[in-house]
């Protein structure tokens, strides 16, 4: 099946330039806004972060959104609800939602995949769900057509990466140092190899996140990857400065991300 | 199957659990970031390997009798039982241990295979921090660097026990994320461990947590029920009809239980914490008033909203106050071979104050949970009957917050 995840990284090839993966939370301030903002700005792919009270890989400036939203009233519903009405004036930009397993599993595997296609969504991160435990899931979004993407990271070795990388879909998101979410980036030239490494066995585009915050960072990972995520300093932005702030941000880490030479 | 610490090898026994992917029954597995799954597997590893190794086991065994102070007596509490009027009522002295709970049973086989496995860091979370106190305790004995991960909220109400910790060399870090409580402690030593993940060991507390802490935990608190299962035979010549013990996580109860699982007839009775009252919302009665989920790592029930969200949990006792329980406790409770019930804060706080009046013992808040159902419990057995309950841990480092609850100024 050919879904927009496969169409955007196709394109992205066929231009010859890395993509910018924007990732928000779903319900920290107006965020319907941003998330319609998000393509014109330069976002390629947006992950759409789901607010869990826990969260446990991420660092302080996702945990303190996730709070925000929660605060707010978002819920696994309302995440729906603003990804449908993104998709009422985008029908290109691949949507993945990021999140953790206990609202999921709450809904019910078959339930949230049901919604998730219902919505436009492409693909699901399940932070805390590795491999071994992501079957009776993976079961639910394959019958959906949503693509379930898994993390790599410093720490997955060749023998561990078959298990990663096996019925994987979309693409595979290179977490480029132990860490949670926002912590010191990856080195450029290490993040290369381990890209080529993870390129090679899954056979898919690789995303590089974790901890990207200037243009300079967003060039020089974007120049090893298919695409460079960014998050914290999204969110922040977002905080801080409200939808202009972030989408001014969107703009120039993704102007540097697709400058960058491949 | 990897797990027993009874003698049961029979391939359906309720002991026998969990399977080779860390489940029991449905509950247990390993929920956790992929950064921490090598070591996580690592961790599995390395302990199967230890638990073949007789030095590992020798070296175990003579911490566990002349460092820890084992084997903890059983003691028949005379008193208590003429005020309660039934059955009488037998306590596992495992607040005589060093530190004062049971929490160093596992600490110390943790930090051996911390060792053992070459680790040069070890990280630990703590709610009233008797976990953390009897981790920094063992840290400091084998000289590895610790650090513990405490709510801010727990190291106001549990300054004596943050004082000790830093005695004994540890880093306390306050916990400023979410509530503040366990379940943020928790959820900052695991980013922790998935920065540090190469050099740091972390001795989870409970039996709870990815595979296979929650085995791993359970065998090395079972010295608990396997020493009061031999002691009540040799001292009584019978078992008890009941085992009796407090519920957070569940780690005392799990190490009472398990080598009494196939002994069919005693029963299994766990008192979770029910705070202001289980109606209230105000509890930390995962099994009474949660639902299945997932968290830190495991699959088991939880306090959380029609939304999938975690419910903070309430106790008096800041040692049951977590929104999960370990999900071998699910297991029983599914599985009807243990009853689960609770005690309010309360209850808590008479019994306390009862015990400590009638038996010269000040228990913690958390087995005086425990008490309040062996009141009714020897009521219901009757004279004939006979009740071994864990007293898991002792009251001095709840003596401040009993005084504020009862209007005394120290």
């Amino acid at each position: 099946m050919t879904n927009r995840i496969t169409t955007r990284f196709n394109e992205l090839e066929a231009y010859g330039r890395p993509g910018f993966v924007a990732y928000m939370m779903a319900g920290d301030g107006d965020s319907q806004a941003l998330l319609n903002a998000l393509p014109e700005a330069g976002a390629d792919v947006i992950e759409l972060g789901m607010p869990f009270t826990d969260p446990m890989a991420d660092g302080p400036s996702i945990q303190a959104s996730a709070l925000r939203a929660l605060d707010a009233g978002m819920t696994l519903k309302g995440v729906f609800d603003q990804a449908a009405k993104f998709r009422e004036h985008d029908t290109d930009t691949p949507l993945v939602l990021m999140g953790y397993a206990n609202p999921i599993h709450h809904m019910g595997f078959e339930n949230f995949a049901r919604q998730a296609e219902k919505a436009g969504v492409d693909g699901l991160i399940c932070v805390d769900i590795p491999p071994e435990e992501d079957g009776e899931l993976r079961e639910a979004l394959g019958q959906h057509g949503i693509a379930l993407i898994r993390l790599a990271t410093p720490t997955t070795d060749d023998k561990r990466l078959e298990t990663v990388v096996e019925n994987t879909s979309g693409f595979v998101y290179y977490v480029s140092t132990t860490g949670v979410t926002g912590a010191a980036s990856g080195v450029a030239q290490e993040v290369g190899t381990a890209v080529s490494r993870v390129k090679t066995a899954s056979g898919l585009p690789v995303v590089v996140g974790f901890g990207v915050r200037t243009p300079e960072q967003s060039a020089a990972i974007a120049a090893e990857a298919d695409a460079v995520v960014v998050g914290s300093a999204i969110v922040d932005a977002m905080h801080e400065g409200g939808v202009a702030a972030a989408t001014e941000l969107v703009h120039t880490l993704s102007q540097a991300a697709h400058g960058a030479k491949k | 199957m990897s797990d027993r610490a009874s003698a049961d090898t029979r391939p359906n026994a309720l002991s026998a659990w969990p399977d080779a992917r860390g489940r029991f029954g449905d509950y247990g597995g390993r929920f956790v970031a992929e950064t921490l799954m090598p070591n996580i597997l690592e961790l599995e590893a390395a302990y199967e390997d230890a638990k073949r190794d007789v030095n590992f086991q020798r070296e175990m065994e003579e911490f566990l009798r002349d460092y820890v102070g084992k084997p903890s007596p059983i003691y028949f509490a005379e008193r208590l039982t003429e005020a309660f009027g039934g059955a009488k009522i037998w306590l596992k002295r495992d607040e005589l241990n060093h530190t004062g709970s049971h929490k160093i049973n596992n600490c110390l086989g943790q930090v051996l295979l911390a060792k053992r496995m070459g680790k040069t860091r070890i990280i630990a979370e703590t709610g009233a921090g008797q976990h953390g106190v009897a981790t920094a305790t063992v840290a400091a004995r084998f000289g590895i660097p610790c650090t513990v991960f405490m709510g801010a909220t727990d190291v106001e109400r549990q300054a004596p026990n943050v004082f000790r910790m830093k005695l004994l060399g540890a880093e306390v870090v306050p916990v400023t994320s979410g509530t503040g409580t366990l379940k943020d402690a928790m959820n900052e030593a695991l980013r922790d461990w998935v920065t540090n993940v190469s050099d740091t060991f972390y001795v989870i507390g409970t039996v709870a947590g990815p595979h296979p802490y929650p085995a791993m935990v359970r065998d090395f608190q079972s010295i608990i029920g396997r020493e009061a299962r031999a002691q009540m035979l040799d001292r009584l010549g019978r078992l008890p009809d009941a085992a009796v013990a407090c519920i957070g996580g569940g780690s005392n109860a799990m190490g009472l239980f398990h080598p009494f699982i196939e002994d069919e007839s005693v029963r299994l009775i766990g008192v979770e914490a029910a705070g202001h009252g289980i109606e209230t919302g105000q509890h930390a009665a995962s099994l009474k008033g949660g639902e299945p989920g997932i968290l830190h790592g495991n699959k088991t029930y939880l306090l959380q909203d029609d939304d999938g969200q975690i419910i903070d949990a309430h106790s008096i006792s800041a040692g049951l106050d977590y929104p999960g329980i370990g999900p071998e406790h699910a297991f029983l409770h599914d599985a009807k071979r243990a009853e689960y019930v609770s005690a309010t804060d309360e209850e808590a706080m008479e019994m306390f104050q009862l015990c400590t009046k009638l038996e010269g013992i000040i228990p913690a808040l958390e087995p005086a949970h425990a008490l309040a159902r062996v009141r009714d419990l020897a009521k219901e057995l009757g004279p004939d009957g006979l009740i071994l309950m864990n007293m898991c841990g002792r009251g001095d480092k709840d003596v401040p917050q009993v005084a504020e609850m009862l209007g005394v100024k120290l």
